[in-house]
């Protein structure tokens, strides 16, 4: 048996290292600082999503109540400010664009918003929505670094201002070389760059509420559920060594 | 295997314990299997209040709006139709509104907020269905009674403010949803609202 | 009460049944921490069915409102999340206790002789699993749903001849549809459970009727007579066990073997539920990212791997650079294990008392299981393909070896009784 266990690890620890050198490469994102427990936070993000994004892309499996109620906006105060679609508080956050149409503008529908942080997670998120730039080969002039020619304009634009990949010059061994230093705005939009930054965070801090309205709930459960079992399991393990003794 | 002796006592303390730790987790594992067949959001949006705009409505009308899946009446009664209420409790099974089929505001002889207005869900308290509204032939009925609501199935018969008479099988009154103005002309049915 | 019961015995033998099976079943005295994995994957087993049945309540199994009907259940019904996350975390526990659950039995040497047959069930068993498991995972229908039912299903086409007309009656139509998705939940929800539940009985009658195997691999029934009566176990055993043996070195299933699963079922559940409440998603391999977006039969995903129980059997597919031949090897894969009884010609039953080729041989056996895993998951580069061929050999060559080296093994002399 030990043999066996030891042989196992060997050979394990061997492929281990061969399978990390063979690792392949990532994108490399920002890391997006989101808590749910921020409600101001949460609540300036489901203001940006619905003055910005609510109008292309949907949000067709969350309800407004359910979210004026999660993030603390007292009903009556979100739906004169932030409910623009839908009759009834209850209603799930549709648009009022149709699919088609949406298809014709854009080459393709707009995606549904309400699982993004699922399908492409937090850091792609706030990564991408700082990773516009000018680009006037593409139909908005506007092109993505995470997300290489999407097919959407820069809807922030009037926020961030003029994003353009910005270059510096540098000595390297005598020579004068152009090194990429990111994307920067030429400062015209609303919001400062510190700014901005925080308002996607914020953007994407609802998103990552939308995708798992639950978690909050789940989590503070699952506590009560460790608590549970280890109750269980201690009595269930005192009964054991007390039956046991019958045997030893 | 050794031959001590079993200590009896704390075995079965041990045993009835972990039991009831055991049976205290089946009951909240069985939580969530219950609680699921509680309203969804949607069905609870779906029944979510409704307004009535009763502005429109002109003596005798009655409107019929939808209320969680139900028929919900609004009846503008006449005045001879408040009239007609007076007088007919020893002909009734509930004449006062003691069974509580309506909200406290409506515990009066109209059934009502407002006497003019009256709200009722039109659901027959016999066997479920929706009872006729009679504005002027209910005297075929009830002799002397001009409107009424009767039921069609069973042959239930209910004043025009939802009491029912004796002698026939429905054996309560029509219930009073809970509702309140939201203004003159504005009915909100299904909140009880805050002047309750 | 006692009258109740006597009532009841009467009438069908339920004390006779509790007793043969539980209270006056001899276990061997040595089961340890691998033995835990039968009674967890019965567990399993029955979460799946009770949540299983509570998620058909509200799912809607069309093309239109499968994947809203999921989110539905997510977010608008009580606790509907718990009850998805229970099924899903399910799922793949089901797999990691069956998985171990098997491996137990290759190193105690639980398929050999008379445990033949136990072993065979078990195998329906596993086969029975996966189809039920693939099945399920269509009905989210989300993207990796969808392409993953595809690729599959498209695998049968390499058949000769019918492989097309194959794939299509499968699908009931030119593509995954909602033809498709309807029949895999009848499927999945009334006639593979039923034959999973019924195979596991047949399993647990198979056990009990040859008994437990042990750590030791050393029978514990010994000829009748054999054995002085000072030596036997103080315990009453059912005569259906004395009746033709003695028995030695154990004691009834229950209390005693009862009382320490409680123990393993407490140990397991917080494995379990810190899944389903703090990782349901456990980093894309219980639940993947794409599964997240609506199945799209016009866009498939940037990278689609199977769920990680089947990686192993998908990365042979993948190594073979030939179409039949790859779903040959599949299926050989499986196939193999299912023969594990009669490939094995050791006399020897414990990997405590076998030969420290055999050891290697099956830890190698392991370590290509798990890594032919791993590479499964990933994207077919130069690097990975090699590797997986190099895994796929070693997997079949563990079963070749064995039948070669088994039959004339080294191995060590095995005590007469179990002593610990």
């Amino acid at each position: 048996m030990k043999q066996f266990l030891k042989t196992t690890l060997l050979v394990a620890a061997t492929l281990w290292s061969v399978a990390s050198f063979a690792a392949d490469p990532t994108v490399p994102l920002d890391e997006a600082k989101v808590d749910l427990h921020n409600k101001a936070s949460l609540q300036r993000g489901a203001q940006l999503f619905m003055n910005y994004c609510l109008g292309c892309h949907s949000m067709e499996y969350q309800r407004y109540n359910r979210t004026f109620e999660d993030l603390g906006i007292p009903e009556e105060i979100g739906m004169e400010n932030l409910q623009f679609t839908g009759e009834k508080v209850g209603d799930l956050i549709t648009n009022a664009m149709p699919a088609e149409s949406a298809g014709n503008w854009f080459g393709t529908a707009a995606p549904d918003l309400t699982l993004v942080s699922r399908v492409r997670g937090a850091d792609w998120i706030y990564t991408y929505l700082r990773s516009f730039y000018v680009d006037e080969s593409r139909p908005f002039g506007v092109n993505n670094a995470v997300f290489p020619n999407v097919g959407m304009p820069h809807v922030l634009e009037e926020l961030q201002g003029i994003p353009r990949k910005t270059y510096e010059e540098q000595m390297v061994d005598g020579e004068m070389t152009e090194r990429y230093v990111g994307i920067k705005t030429d400062g015209s939009g609303m919001l400062s760059p510190s700014e901005y930054d925080q308002a996607m965070l914020d953007l994407t801090n609802f998103l990552v509420y939308t995708g798992e309205p639950m978690l909050l709930e789940q989590r503070r459960m699952g506590w009560y559920v460790f608590g549970f079992l280890f109750v269980f399991t201690l009595f269930a393990w005192f009964l054991k060594r007390e039956f046991f003794k019958d045997v030893k | 295997m050794s031959n001590a002796p079993v200590d009896k006592g704390r075995r079965r303390f041990l045993t009835v314990a972990t039991s009831v730790v055991g049976a205290a987790g089946a009951v909240g594992v069985a939580v969530p299997f219950i609680a699921s067949w509680n309203p969804s959001a949607r069905a609870k949006n779906a029944g979510a209040p409704v307004e009535v705009n009763i502005g429109k409505a002109e003596p005798g009308q009655l409107i019929r709006v939808e209320w969680r899946g139900q028929p919900v009446w609004v009846v503008r009664r006449t005045p001879e139709m408040l009239a007609s209420l007076e007088g007919l409790a020893d002909q009734l099974r509930d004449p006062n509104s003691e069974q509580p089929q309506q909200p406290e505001y409506a515990e009066n002889l109209y059934r009502s907020r407002k006497k003019e207005y009256f709200v009722a869900v039109g659901i027959c308290t016999h066997l479920g269905c929706s009872p006729q509204y009679l504005q002027n032939d209910f005297a075929e009925q009830v002799e002397g009674v001009d409107a009424g609501f009767f039921c069609p199935c069973h042959g239930s018969r209910f004043d025009i403010a939802g009491r029912v008479f004796e002698g026939v099988p429905a054996p309560y009154n029509l219930v009073v949803p809970p509702h309140y103005y939201i203004n003159e002309n504005t009915i909100l049915v299904g909140k009880d609202g805050e002047q309750a | 009460m006692s009258k109740l019961i006597a009532w009841i015995d009467e009438r069908i033998p339920m004390t006779k049944t509790w007793n043969i099976h539980l209270a006056q079943y001899p276990a061997p005295k040595n089961f340890n921490f691998w033995y835990l994995f039968g009674v967890l994957a019965m567990l399993v087993l029955v979460n799946q069915i009770l949540t299983g049945i509570w998620l058909t309540m509200n799912y809607v199994p069309s093309a239109d409102g499968a994947f809203a009907s999921v989110e539905y259940i997510m977010r608008d019904v009580d606790y509907g999340w718990l009850l998805r996350y229970m099924h899903s975390t399910g799922a793949s526990a089901f797999f990691v206790v069956v998985y171990l659950h098997m491996l137990r039995g290759m190193m105690y040497g639980s398929y050999q002789k008379p445990r033949e047959l136990l072993w065979v069930f078990g195998m329906l068993i596993f086969l029975v699993l996966m189809a039920e498991a693939f099945m399920g995972y269509l009905l989210p229908w989300g993207q990796m749903s969808y392409w993953g039912a595809q690729v599959i299903i498209s695998l049968f086409g390499a058949i000769p001849v019918i492989g097309d007309d194959l794939t299509l009656w499968i699908r009931g139509d030119y593509v995954i549809s909602g033809a498709t998705l309807n029949r895999f939940f009848a499927l999945h929800v009334i006639a593979l459970p039923l034959v999973l539940v019924i195979l596991v009985f047949l399993h647990i009658v198979a056990l009990h009727e040859v008994g437990s195997n042990n750590p030791e691999g050393i029978n514990i029934k010994k000829p009748k007579g054999s054995i002085p009566e000072e030596e036997k176990p103080k315990f009453k055993f059912h005569e259906r066990f004395t009746k033709k043996y003695d028995i030695v070195d154990a004691f009834p299933f229950f209390p005693y073997y009862v009382v320490k699963d409680l123990v393993g079922i407490g140990i397991f559940l917080f494995f379990f539920c810190y899944v389903i409440f703090f990782a349901p998603a456990m980093g894309g391999l219980f639940l993947e990212p794409p599964n997240f977006e609506p199945a799209n039969p016009l866009k498939t995903p940037d990278h689609i791997a199977p769920v990680w129980y089947f990686t192993p059997f998908y990365a042979i597919l993948r190594a073979v650079p030939e179409k039949l031949l790859g779903v040959i090897l599949m299926f050989g894969s499986i196939a193999a294990l299912f023969v594990l009884p009669w490939l094995d010609r050791a006399k020897v039953r414990s990997i405590r008392y076998r030969s420290g080729f055999h050891k290697v041989n099956l830890a190698i056996f392991v370590v290509s299981f798990v890594a032919l895993g791993y590479l499964g998951l990933k994207p077919a580069t130069e690097v990975y393909t090699f590797f997986a061929r190099v895994f796929t050999f070693l997997y079949f060559a563990f079963f070749v070896l064995l039948f070669f080296y088994s039959k004339n093994e080294n191995t060590k002399p095995v005590p007469e009784r179990i002593t610990k």
